[in-house]
């Protein structure tokens, strides 16, 4: 079991979303602040690393013409739990979250690593690879809130960091970060500087 | 290009050969894009292609550009007059009589001085970016952004800040059209990706009443000046009367406020024929068509729209010409609509482009108040959907043609 390549390559040769450009709807919608993007992240990282794990677990007793079903009870349960745990725990982000939370459901993401690697791999090896994918996720979340709290708000998780002197001399916070289209356009600015450091990760390049 | 060179003198042959710029291993050969770029502007080019079919014409994209520069000159020069003329209406200590040719003179000097550092800011940032990405990808300086530099700052409000005005067109020139791979690649215009990008992102410095006169000198720190559009989707009767909107002596954007001065640069552009007259005409169309709409809306008295939106009557009952006096109908019309990189290529597609850009203007304009100035949305909305026009423009044509060989084909077999 390669520990190392199942955890790492997902934060970067592939990608969740600027690889395989998935979660992409997400991604625009709770990355304005940076909390949300962080809870989040963190909520899918685990719902896909345990959903994984429980697929992984219980792969070879699925019909396999009924088994996107059961993978979707397993999500469900693994979100409503989240859920309720963040409502019980964080209230305040559960709020901001709002409908996305239970959205994870859809996510591409944790239905495409089930039929991808955990119907065909041991539970373990599907755990961390459900991790890896997890947090490969949160890393380009949490990287586009990061600009646009920054630009758009002159915080981070809410505190000012932009000097009050700033504003004084004139600057402005960027409304054009708050709003989602924002959001893809920095997702593709990340996949530009990283297609343009890998080139081999550039279709024309394959050859 | 595949090109044999001769050089003009000694003094640029030496040059040449000192920086070796043509060597594929030279000292400076990774500046041979910027040295081409400054070659060419300052020489005659001098490479001829020895292979493959061209057209000879002696219109090329420098010429094509300049002549749009030039066609845009009337507008610049009038903006920068407006410019301090409406600071001068509500300056409380400008140094000369109202109407005296001191303070005409003045008037345009105050203006050049303030445009001034706009065009040096959207030229030195723009040039810059589009220098570093041609030597980046080895490509040559092209022409492209003559225009769109040239373009930006007319069609800000005067107060934009220069840092905001850097800041947007270094998004423009990355985000617009080099993501896509530089000039003549970019689906929407750059100019208007610079406007759009700043009114999003400072909404305070771009709309509202405050922007739009250069009254931060003289003492006069709080003025409001609304423009007409402001006026109207305030649901106020616009304060200046038509003839001063067709003269231009109206607060808003910069250069755009003009529309005789706008249509001395048209002329030019359609006797030269570098812009489409079939864009211009069909963009005047859309906009008089919706705008004669809204007024049979009134006559029919129809309840409907009124009660979405009490402020909207005085708007609906405008006469349908003030649509193209007001705000920046006719310069997009011109100017940005008939860009001939992001505008529908066919014939059809340039009728169905333009008229769309007219209606989307005039109806957001009217229906939609929080965007007083719909000609931006509109034309951005178009270069979207430009490829598909032509698309279906260029399909339909296939398919009539392929039916009318099937009937002469069977008619032969007959």
């Amino acid at each position: 079991m390669n520990v190392k390549k199942l955890l790492i390559e997902p934060l970067r040769k592939t990608n969740p979303v600027t690889v395989l450009v998935l979660g992409i709807c997400s991604c625009l919608a709770v990355t304005a602040k940076l909390k949300p993007a962080l809870v989040m992240g963190a909520s899918v990282t685990v719902v896909t690393a345990l959903s994984n794990f429980i697929i992984s677990l219980l792969r070879k007793g699925i019909p396999n013409r009924i088994r996107i079903i059961v993978q979707l009870v397993v999500v469900a349960t693994l979100v409503i739990m989240i859920d309720q745990f963040l409502k019980a725990f964080a209230y305040d982000v559960s709020k901001q979250l709002s409908v996305y939370v239970g959205l994870i459901i859809t996510n591409c993401i944790i239905m495409g690593r089930l039929e991808a690697f955990a119907l065909s791999h041991g539970p373990g090896e599907s755990f961390l690879d459900g991790l890896g994918n997890g947090l490969g996720y949160s890393l380009i979340l949490v990287m586009v809130a990061f600009f646009r709290e920054l630009l758009g708000s002159g915080t981070l998780l809410g505190y000012q960091i932009i000097p009050q002197s700033f504003y004084e001399a004139g600057y402005q916070n960027n409304g054009l970060m708050i709003l989602p289209p924002m959001a893809l356009i920095i997702v593709g600015i990340i996949i530009w500087i990283q297609r343009s450091r890998h080139p081999e990760m550039q279709e024309n390049n394959q050859k | 290009m595949n090109g044999k060179r001769k050089t003009e003198n000694g003094i640029l042959s030496a040059l040449e050969k000192w920086f070796e710029v043509h060597e594929p291993k030279g000292k400076w050969a990774w500046l041979g894009s910027t040295y081409e770029a400054f070659h060419t502007f300052a020489f005659t080019p001098n490479r001829v292609t020895t292979k493959g079919c061209h057209v000879r014409d002696a219109i090329d994209l420098k010429r094509a550009m300049i002549i749009v520069v030039f066609a845009l000159m009337p507008a610049m020069l009038f903006g920068m007059w407006n410019i301090g003329y409406q600071a001068s209406l509500h300056a409380t200590d400008w140094p000369y009589p109202l109407g005296s040719v001191a303070s005409w003179i003045f008037c345009f000097v105050f203006g050049f001085i303030r445009m001034l550092p706009m065009l040096a800011v959207s030229y030195t940032v723009g040039l810059t970016i589009e220098f570093a990405f041609a030597q980046l990808r080895h490509h040559q300086v092209n022409e492209g952004f003559l225009v769109t530099g040239f373009i930006i700052p007319m069609i800000m409000p005067v107060t934009t800040p220069l840092w905001q005005l850097a800041l947007a067109t270094a998004f423009a020139v990355i985000i617009g059209k080099e993501v896509f791979g530089g000039t003549g690649m970019n689906f929407l215009n750059p100019a208007l990706v610079a406007r759009a990008f700043l009114f999003f992102a400072y909404p305070t410095r771009m709309s509202g009443d405050s922007v739009w006169v250069a009254a931060d000198f003289w003492g006069t720190d709080a003025f409001t000046g609304a423009t007409p559009l402001g006026e109207l989707a305030a649901g106020i009767q616009p304060s200046t009367s038509a003839l001063d909107m067709f003269l231009g002596t109206i607060p808003g954007s910069t250069c755009e406020s003009s529309v005789i001065a706008i249509l001395l640069g048209a002329i030019l552009l359609l006797v030269t024929g570098i812009a489409s007259w079939r864009i211009m005409l069909s963009v005047v169309l859309g906009g008089g068509l919706m705008g004669l709409f809204f007024n049979l809306l009134t006559t029919l008295n129809l309840p409907l729209l009124s009660t979405l939106n009490p402020q909207l009557s005085t708007y609906l009952q405008l006469p349908f010409y003030y649509h193209y006096l007001m705000g920046g109908f006719m310069f997009g019309a011109v100017f940005m609509a008939t860009d001939p990189v992001t505008a529908a290529q066919t014939n059809t597609g340039k009728w169905i482009y333009g008229l769309l850009i007219g209606l989307f203007a005039v109806l957001l304009r009217v229906v939609n108040p929080a965007y007083p100035e719909g000609m931006m949305l509109s034309i951005l909305l178009m270069n979207c959907f430009a490829p598909l026009i032509d698309h279906c423009v260029v399909a339909r044509n296939i398919k009539k043609r392929k039916k009318r060989a099937i009937v002469k084909s069977k008619a032969a077999v007959q």
